[in-house]
């Protein structure tokens, strides 16, 4: 244990700092650092080196090489660089790698060296050239803020969302600033500017002069300044060796330090930790490291190495060209177990190996401070680098486990899952020094496996998803499509390998999108890859929008038709329609019925004139005859064209062989004709009646002769125009023409209807003229009729019919049928006797 | 009367909600266009809304698209069906603003969903601009406590005749809400080509919105899809039971009918509300019509009874009557002489058309007898009745003898149609031309003249043997098959004697005994195998071989109780009478059946969405 807190350094009373090595470099690099520009992304990102940087154009020959490399110095990229001058580099939040060059060019770059896209910062700072610039991170994203020639700013809050601000001029300033930082506060970027004794901060609106509290006096010129992880604190360095400590408000004095040097420090970054009372700031020179606070006495270190800071949530990176460190303050937690003469509850729990344990323990337990014991072992085990410390610690807390009731054990089971990831991403080889604090208590798991899908480590990323367990679409599934985005881009392998490959991996894992591969493929210029791809997505909805991209229209018809929704085939549909010529279009119709009928039911509604060249490319008379026989009573309203129509209709007909409409149709034309000329001689409406109501209407009219001419032109049934004539006389009550027509011949459809049409008129005198008229079979029904009961009982009883006698039996109601019916029950009788 | 459930029938989930949810979607879509506004509401969409929400809750003023538009407001909301003709009336408007000069905000409501096709329309008239669209997803209106109902009667035309799929995704939406809402169904049957895609397209939308429904309790134990072209002939015969016969005579629209004076015995009509909250209508809409007149009067002795209780009361007992029981008894009474005057006015209609023998007619069509009788009745029919108000129920008569007999013989089909053409106007061609297609109307082809020595060898050998034989015949053909189905499944039910319509033996009863509607056999014959296990046959005769299907889930999460609900979803209409058969037949097997249709049907609809009449 003593050993343990050997690295331990005290800063005032209340804080320790230690510093322990990450990695020793593999980088191998033949430059010192100081003579590259360097880069490198927090939380345990990559690091961008541009070597050679300034040489210009007078040694052309000799370009600047980019390389890029995992924080634990594997090399990921290296490129030579072919652009203009470059200003400066940074990361920004999705570890794209942002060059700023001369012009103000802005160059992005992947993890991999791939070339992303460019933007530029407006054409002032074309003309006056980048003197300096920053990359900075906010909850939107990352941003740019460029320095130029003419000592003005410009900034770019988000570089996904590209908007220049340029910002302010700040009057009289006459050379470059001596030192400038972005600040971020209530979700706007300013600048904080030095020139001479005076800070100026600009916002998008104006530029004030501002004055930090309580600086000490005799200040002619700040030579540093260092901002905090969140914004929130701001340190200044004075070319008096003085350092100002306060809130990035300018509004409060946390507190000052005088380290005595005057040289200008190589780099200033604060180190503090989320939660922690104590800030302080690390102040780097060419061989001397310094941690200063709120106390008298700093921390020193010497740095045998030319090194670079990189600010972290909770600590600073310290790499050089051997080794990689960092340097925190030493949480809570492992303070509490492990000071020096500590008397922490969680104290008593790791020194359970001694032979005191036992002592120890119970003597938390009846403070009853167990269950904090156990937990500060749990923390502190999170905050441990190395594996052997870490099992440690929770060994203890297991061992403090036991004797407690109730302790719920998912913090130790959580705790035990990070670690493990932690300690995975950590190793050499993946080379992500993510401490607790970061993930997961910063980043989430979908950042870090974003992380790792980035960096390609694909097995990596489904082990952890499959060891988290968590749900297939948010892990496996979205790794197993960045792993196939990926691998359609391998040119060199052939598309039914790479399809095959996809296809064995991703099987039809839930929530992998076939479709979004195939993009891929199609971005790539694999346009067979992104078609085998397609088939495998079994949703055909989400194939057709790349299928038409990829103007394979024919192919996305069928898929549409395939998915059932009707919109998606119409889409297809009309693209199609402008694509292809209206022969091709209609042959492509003609082979999917589904798309037909869709097809046509709009143009019934929309575009008749198509519907018609569609009829009449598939040579489908049947329907074109419809078309035209809709048209002469809907769209044509003069006789002649309506004839026309008709006679057209017709001709299709024919065509059609359906002999039975042409016919059909050839009456009408006749029947119009005749009507129009009915009209023209009679007078009153006929057009548009039925040949039936043309007919009655003739009777009606008193015109018989002309009925009668109709009946024959047409070929009426003699039945039906019987019943016409009976109908309509009826309605004239004309009953002696009624009487003369029933004797001009014998009656086709018997004289029942006669009766029964005399009785609805209510005229029974009629209906007993043709009630002796009627057949035998239906002369008890027309007897019942005209209400002779009593004849027709002797009928049915004549015709010994039982239904008959019944259904007379039924009517025999009120006393004068009384006789009657015992008639009928005696004939009954007699019957049955027989 | 009205059978009672069994004790241990299941409950029926609670639709209501599907109100409540449709009313609070539109309110919500309505109040993203903040301020006064002018609401049009299409015709079709007036009476649904009318069931969910009245106008006043909506705090807008609606006016009815076709009515006149007055404008009043700076904004106008139209709520439509979307249709293409709608699209041009919106158009119209917005283009007679533009010249106008007026500016407006437009909003176009579209119910159940919107089509691409519309967004077409109305880009091409150049208004894409000019409006907003939105969705209000209104696809299932609870008419009743077990009928949920699309209110789509385009639905059948659309896609039996013109082969327009867009409204399945409708019903697979709709399906996917009923999952959501009341859990998973674990046992599906279907049959038809257009329950295989909805059910298809449902399953999509289920896979790809995984994890909702799953571990919910299923509450609706089956799920049976059924194309209305499975079984024509039952949505083609004359209703006879009394809900049926109702929307025969006056029509149900939308769950309520118009009384007019000749029912309310009034000088005006009256709108009433048909469901099982009217006490006296839930007691006879399931029953045969003879039964109802005997029914209502008896009711109407006992309600006297329960009136003249009065007269031997105190004071005391006096007050109690007339503030609790006299306002259910005056409802009540009111309610019984609507149906009562509703029931004469049928008879007298039903008298005047002879009723009787059209009766008499379809159910010789039905089993196979006097075809030759049947012919010439329907030709006097058309001879006949000759004005235009007639076609639609001696085309009914018509698609019934094609489909019985597996098409007309080629001289029936021609004379017939000639007849028809004389009586009722010449734009039929039209209507026999959709007809053909869509199966209705058919004439035998050279292979299947059959039938013509077939009705010869009935009219000779009676009953069985000529059974047999009609079922060797049509097996060879390859229509309607409807004689060999109705024989395999015994849908004309054997009559020793009368049938007792008072207390019915089976499902038959609700066209008097004579046959059991294909449709509900097949339903029950598949939920008592649970499968389509020995149906083959059957399906094979229904031409329906590759879109009957079964699937069932393995794990038993389904409580008994949950089992013995079934929904039934009819794609194309169902009608009154098949409700009621089915509902008899979850008395008797201790089933609730739920109805699901795209609309409530019956025969004159049907022959309405094939015909072609002039606008």
């Amino acid at each position: 244990m003593d050993c343990y807190t050997a690295n331990w350094n005290p800063l005032g009373d209340s804080a320790f700092y230690r510093k322990y090595e990450l990695y020793s470099m593999d980088w191998d690099l033949k430059e010192e650092l100081r003579d590259c520009l360097v880069a490198a992304a927090p939380y345990g990102g990559p690091v961008a080196l541009l070597r050679n940087p300034w040489r210009k154009e007078k040694a052309a020959s000799v370009r600047p090489v980019l390389d890029i490399y995992s924080a634990s110095g594997m090399p990921l990229a290296s490129l030579l660089w072919k652009s203009g001058p470059v200003v400066s580099l940074g990361w920004s939040a999705e570890e794209e790698l942002l060059c700023v060059q001369e012009d103000g060019a802005v160059l992005v770059y992947g993890l991999h060296g791939d070339f992303r896209r460019h933007f530029s910062m407006g054409n002032e700072v074309l003309q006056n050239r980048v003197l300096d610039a920053r990359i900075f991170h906010t909850e939107f994203g990352s941003g740019v803020a460029i320095l130029t020639g003419a000592h003005r700013f410009t900034l770019s809050a988000n570089v996904g969302d590209l908007k220049l601000r340029r910002m302010p001029e700040v009057p009289g300033l006459q050379s470059a600033p001596s030192c400038w930082t972005v600040l971020c506060q209530d979700r706007v970027a300013h600048i904080l500017l030095a020139v001479g004794p005076d800070l100026y901060l600009l916002d998008h609106a104006a530029c004030s002069a501002v004055t930090p509290p309580g600086l000490a006096p005799g200040v002619s010129s700040f030579l540093q300044m260092a901002v905090s992880f969140t914004y929130r604190h701001l340190a200044l360095f004075t070319d008096t060796g003085y350092i100002w400590m306060g809130t990035a408000s300018l509004k409060e004095k946390l507190c000052e330090f005088n380290c005595n040097i005057r040289a200008a420090p190589k780099q200033m970054v604060w180190c503090s930790r989320p939660r922690s009372k104590e800030r302080a700031v690390v102040v780097a020179w060419e061989r001397r490291l310094m941690v200063v606070g709120d106390a008298p006495e700093s921390i020193q270190f010497v740095l045998d190495e030319d090194s670079y800071l990189v600010p972290e949530l909770d600590g600073v990176r310290i790499f050089s060209r051997s080794t990689h460190e960092f340097l925190h303050e030493v949480p809570a937690a492992s303070e509490e177990i492990f000071k020096i003469a500590s008397m922490g509850p969680g104290t008593g729990v790791f020194s359970k190996e001694s032979q005191k344990a036992d002592e120890y323990l119970r003597e938390i337990q009846e403070l009853g401070q167990l269950t904090q014991a156990v937990q500060q072992c749990i923390e502190a085990a999170g905050h441990e680098h190395q594996p052997d410390m870490q099992k440690s610690l929770l060994r203890a807390a297991s061992f403090g486990k036991c004797f407690l009731d109730r302790f719920p054990p998912d913090s130790f089971v959580r705790m035990c899952q990070d670690l493990r990831v932690l300690n995975a991403v950590r190793d050499y080889h993946i080379g992500i020094p993510l401490t607790y604090s970061q993930y997961p208590c910063q980043l989430t798991i979908q950042v870090l496996l974003d992380r790792l899908v980035l960096r390609r480590l694909y097995p990596l990323a489904i082990q952890i998803c499959e060891y988290l367990r968590l749900p297939e679409v948010q892990g496996v599934s979205r790794i197993l499509a960045h792993w196939a985005c990926y691998k359609v881009q391998q040119k060199d392998v052939s598309d039914e390998d790479v399809a095959r490959a996809i296809n064995q991996k991703l099987g039809d894992t839930p929530g992998v999108s076939y479709s979004d591969i195939a993009a891929r493929a199609y971005g790539c210029g694999r346009t067979e890859l992104a078609i085998k791809l397609l088939e495998y997505e079994p949703r055909s909805g989400e194939q057709v929008p790349l299928l038409l991209k990829m103007k394979r229209s024919k192919l996305a018809l069928s898929k549409a038709i395939e998915s059932g929704d009707t919109d998606l085939v119409f889409t297809v549909l009309l693209h199609l329609k402008n694509e292809l010529n209206r022969g091709d279009f209609f042959m492509t119709l003609r082979n999917q019925p589904m798309a037909l009928s869709l097809y046509r039911q709009f143009c019934k509604h929309q575009e008749l004139e198509t519907l018609k060249d569609l009829y009449n490319q598939d040579d489908n008379h049947q329907e074109l005859g419809s078309f035209h026989i809709r048209a002469s009573y809907a769209a044509e309203e003069r006789i002649e064209g309506r004839v026309a129509a008709l006679q057209t209709a017709a001709d299709a007909f024919y065509k059609a062989k359906n002999e039975f409409a042409a016919k059909a149709t050839e009456d009408q034309m006749r029947l119009l004709r005749l009507q129009r000329r009915l009209e023209d001689e009679l007078g009153g409406q006929f057009l548009d009646l039925s040949l039936h109501d043309t007919v009655t209407t003739l009777i009606l009219g008193g015109h018989n002769k002309r009925a009668e001419q109709l009946a024959r032109d047409f070929r009426i049934p003699d039945k039906r125009l019987w019943w016409l004539k009976l109908t309509a006389l009826a309605d004239l009550e004309d009953w002696e023409e009624l009487e003369k027509f029933s004797k001009s011949k014998k009656s086709p459809i018997g004289y029942l209807p006669f009766v029964e049409i005399c009785i609805k008129q209510h005229n029974k005198y009629e209906a007993k003229k043709y009630a002796s008229r009627v057949g035998p079979e239906q002369k008890v029904k027309a007897l019942l009729l005209v209400g002779d009961v009593a004849q027709a009982a002797d009928v049915a009883i004549e015709h010994r019919n039982e239904a008959e006698l019944s259904l007379v039996l039924s009517h025999c109601t009120g006393a004068t049928d009384g006789a009657t019916a015992d008639k009928i029950q005696r004939a009954r009788a007699q019957a049955q006797k027989k | 009367m009205a059978f009672p459930h069994r004790p241990d029938a299941p409950e029926l989930p609670d639709f209501s909600m599907l109100k409540r949810l449709a009313r609070d979607q539109l309110i919500y879509l309505l109040e993203q266009l903040p301020g006064k506004k002018d609401l049009f509401i299409e015709a079709d969409l007036m009476s649904p809304l009318d069931r969910i929400a009245n106008v006043s809750i909506l705090k807008v003023r609606s006016l009815s698209l076709r009515s006149c538009p007055s404008f009043l407001f700076e904004q106008l909301c139209f709520l439509v069906r979307p249709r293409i003709k709608n699209m041009r009336y919106i158009a119209s408007l917005v283009n007679a603003d533009k010249v106008a000069g007026r500016t407006r905000k437009y909003k176009v409501i579209f119910s159940p969903q919107k089509f691409y096709a519309c967004e077409m329309v109305l880009e091409e008239e150049g208004i894409y601009g000019d409006v907003s669209c939105d969705e209000w997803a209104f696809s299932l209106l609870p008419l009743d406590v077990d009928l949920l109902s699309m209110e789509l009667p385009e639905f059948f035309r659309d896609y039996f005749l013109e082969g327009d799929q867009r409204w399945i995704n409708t019903v697979a939406q709709a399906l996917h809400l009923l999952s959501t809402l009341y859990g998973p169904f674990p046992n599906c049957y279907g049959i038809g080509r257009c329950a295989k895609m909805a059910y298809e397209l449902w399953r999509k939308l289920e896979e790809e919105e995984d994890g909702e429904t799953k571990g919910r309790r299923p509450e609706i134990g089956h799920i049976f899809l059924l194309d209305r072209d499975v079984d024509f002939v039952t949505a083609l015969c004359s209703q006879v039971v009394y809900e049926g016969l109702v929307d025969d005579t006056f029509r149900i629209k939308c769950g309520s009918v118009d009384f007019g004076p000749e029912v309310t015995s009034s000088d005006k009509s009256l709108k009433v509300l048909l469901n099982a909250e009217d006490k006296v209508f839930h007691e006879i809409r399931n029953e045969h019509f003879s039964n109802v007149f005997g029914f209502l009067s008896q009711k109407a002795r006992n309600l006297q009874a329960q009136y003249d209780r009065r007269r031997g009361m105190d004071i005391k007992q006096m007050k109690n009557f007339v503030s609790q029981e006299l306002k259910g008894l005056k409802q009540e009474h009111r309610l019984l002489s609507l149906h009562i005057g509703a029931c004469e006015s049928i008879m007298k209609k039903k008298t005047k058309q002879d009723f009787q023998e059209l009766i008499k007619t379809e159910h010789a069509l039905l089993e196979g007898f006097s075809i030759r009788e049947s012919t010439s009745y329907i030709e006097e029919h058309i001879d006949r009745f000759g004005s235009p108000r007639f076609f639609l129920p001696v085309l009914r008569l018509l698609c019934l003898l094609s489909i019985t007999e597996n098409g007309l013989i080629p001289k029936d089909y021609r004379s017939l149609k000639t007849q028809y053409l004389q009586s009722y106007g010449p734009e039929h061609l039209l209507t026999f031309s959709n007809l053909r297609r869509a199966g209705l109307l058919t004439e035998q082809g050279p292979g299947d003249t059959l039938t013509a020595v077939e009705s010869k060898v009935s009219k000779l050998v009676t009953d069985k043997a000529a059974g047999k034989i009609t079922d060797a015949f049509s097996s060879l053909a390859k229509r309607s098959n409807f004689r060999a189905i109705s024989k395999k499944l015994n849908l004309i039910p054997r009559v020793d004697g009368e049938y007792d319509l008072k207390v019915p033996r089976d499902m038959a009863y609700v066209f008097s005994g004579a046959y059991v509607p294909l449709s509900c056999r097949i339903i029950e014959q598949v939920l008592e195998r649970r499968s389509w296990q020995g149906l083959d046959e059957v399906v094979r005769l229904l031409n329906c071989g590759d879109f009957a299907f079964t699937d069932m889930t393995k794990e038993d999460k389904a409580s008994s109780e949950s089992l013995r609900l079934i929904l039934v979803v009819f794609l194309g209409g169902c009608t009154f009478s098949e409700i009621s058969a089915l509902r008899f037949l979850g008395r008797e097997k201790g089933y609730r059946f739920i109805f699901l249709t795209t609309a409530v049907t019956n025969s004159a609809r049907l022959m309405e969405a094939m015909s072609e009449v002039k606008a």
